[in-house]
């Protein structure tokens, strides 16, 4: 075929405008969170005693530090998502959550507590909280990743592992209404475990999937 | 070199506003400068230069399926050097080198004179028989035979938006077969 062609082809397709990365993102997490949700009501619900523990600062930072993943995660994915996008630049977002979890153990540490500490990190759900981030992110991850096929990245693997991280912080922002250890001690432990898993399986999904 | 730079990212805003020309005279002066990096890029890899036209076409059906991606605000260029050289590095390794490109091998063809030929490849055209019939057709009137979509929807008794249809798929269907060749 002759590149001119070619040219002529692709200009007589000029018109047909995809949507910009940003809304196909939105449209897909739009649609993927419901079915999180649903799933997450229906194994495992939130927990009985959420109006006592919305009184609990370490309750409420759970969900400030599982959002501050999955925005900053959604930050760095539509960064990634163009070809000569450096993830330098914007990596310090995806620190945020980590420096939150940082800050409230050691707020944690500074109070009395009747249980010590390795008490706390241990808690009673980690086994739950390491198979329930993925099943609750596993909706999310399927739309990210199809909704990121339409970008570019230089880095597949990588654009995978950080569309894991959104997933992985929308379904923990889920599971976190259910669980009961509210310890930061135990959300550095084992919320990161299963946040590890979501972005590993994404990672490995990227270099199939975001490949252009 | 920058006046360039400028020209072209001032095309491609037209493109995405609709200008079917502005996108086809960028398309156009892009060409030559991917075909200089190809050469450059099979030269150093060892492997014989006549195949830089498969690896242009690649990078323009690149550019065109993923030209969305492109921020309005940022210089076109740096955008178009990395799809290039992200399939540089694709089709050389496809082809069983290793692989060393140098960052430099885009900005050292700026000064590469234009080729003024037009050149064919048959990468492209080989893979137009495994797409489905529709768009293999529509793909061949326009891009083989030069129809425009106006003729083609007439020479196919379709309508010019099913036309228009099976062209944007069948360009996404060749993208993602060479992707897997």
């Amino acid at each position: 075929m002759e590149t001119d062609r070619l040219i002529e082809a692709l200009a007589a397709d000029a018109e047909i405008r995809q949507p910009r990365i940003g809304t196909t993102l939105t449209w897909a997490l739009l649609l993927a969170l419901p079915v999180s949700a649903v799933l997450f009501m229906l194994v495992l619900g939130v927990r009985s005693d959420v109006r006592t523990a919305m009184h609990n600062p370490f309750f409420d930072l759970k969900f400030l530090v599982t959002l501050a993943l999955a925005f900053s995660a959604i930050a760095v994915s539509l960064h990634l998502a163009r070809p000569e996008a450096s993830f330098k630049r914007w990596s310090w977002l995806l620190a945020i959550p980590a420096a939150m979890v940082g800050l409230g153990i050691v707020a944690e540490m500074m109070m009395p507590h009747e249980r010590p500490w390795l008490t706390r990190l241990i808690g009673n759900n980690a086994m739950s909280c390491m198979m329930s981030i993925p099943l609750f992110s596993a909706p999310v991850l399927v739309a990210a990743l199809l909704a990121l096929r339409r970008g570019a990245p230089a880095r597949p693997e990588l654009a995978g592992a950080v569309a894991g991280l959104l997933a992985a912080g929308l379904g923990a922002t889920l599971y976190a209404a259910h669980c009961a250890d509210d310890s930061p001690l135990f959300v550095a432990v084992w919320y990161s475990i299963a946040v590890a898993i979501v972005a590993g399986v994404g990672a490995i999904a990227g270099r199939h999937m975001l490949r252009y | 070199m920058r006046r360039r730079d400028d020209e072209w990212t001032v095309l491609m805003r037209s493109a995405n506003a609709g200008d079917e020309a502005a996108y086809r005279r960028l398309l156009r002066s892009v060409a030559p400068v991917l075909r200089a990096a190809a050469y450059r890029g099979l030269a150093r890899a060892g492997q014989p230069v006549d195949q830089a036209e498969d690896i242009v076409q690649e990078i323009l059906l690149a550019v065109h399926l993923k030209r969305q991606t492109w921020d309005a605000t940022a210089p076109f260029a740096p955008w178009l050097f990395a799809i290039a050289r992200n399939k540089l590095i694709d089709a050389l390794r496809r082809r069983g080198s290793r692989v060393f490109i140098n960052i430099d091998d885009f900005s050292e063809t700026m000064a590469a004179p234009a080729a003024a030929e037009t050149l064919t490849s048959a990468e492209i055209a080989s893979h137009l028989d495994g797409l489905p019939q529709r768009q293999r057709d529509v793909l061949r009137s326009i891009a083989v035979e030069s129809a425009s979509i106006k003729e083609t929807a007439a020479r196919l008794s379709m309508s010019e938006g099913a036309v228009r249809v099976a062209l944007h798929r069948g360009l996404a269907s060749l993208a993602g077969k060479l992707r897997e060749s």
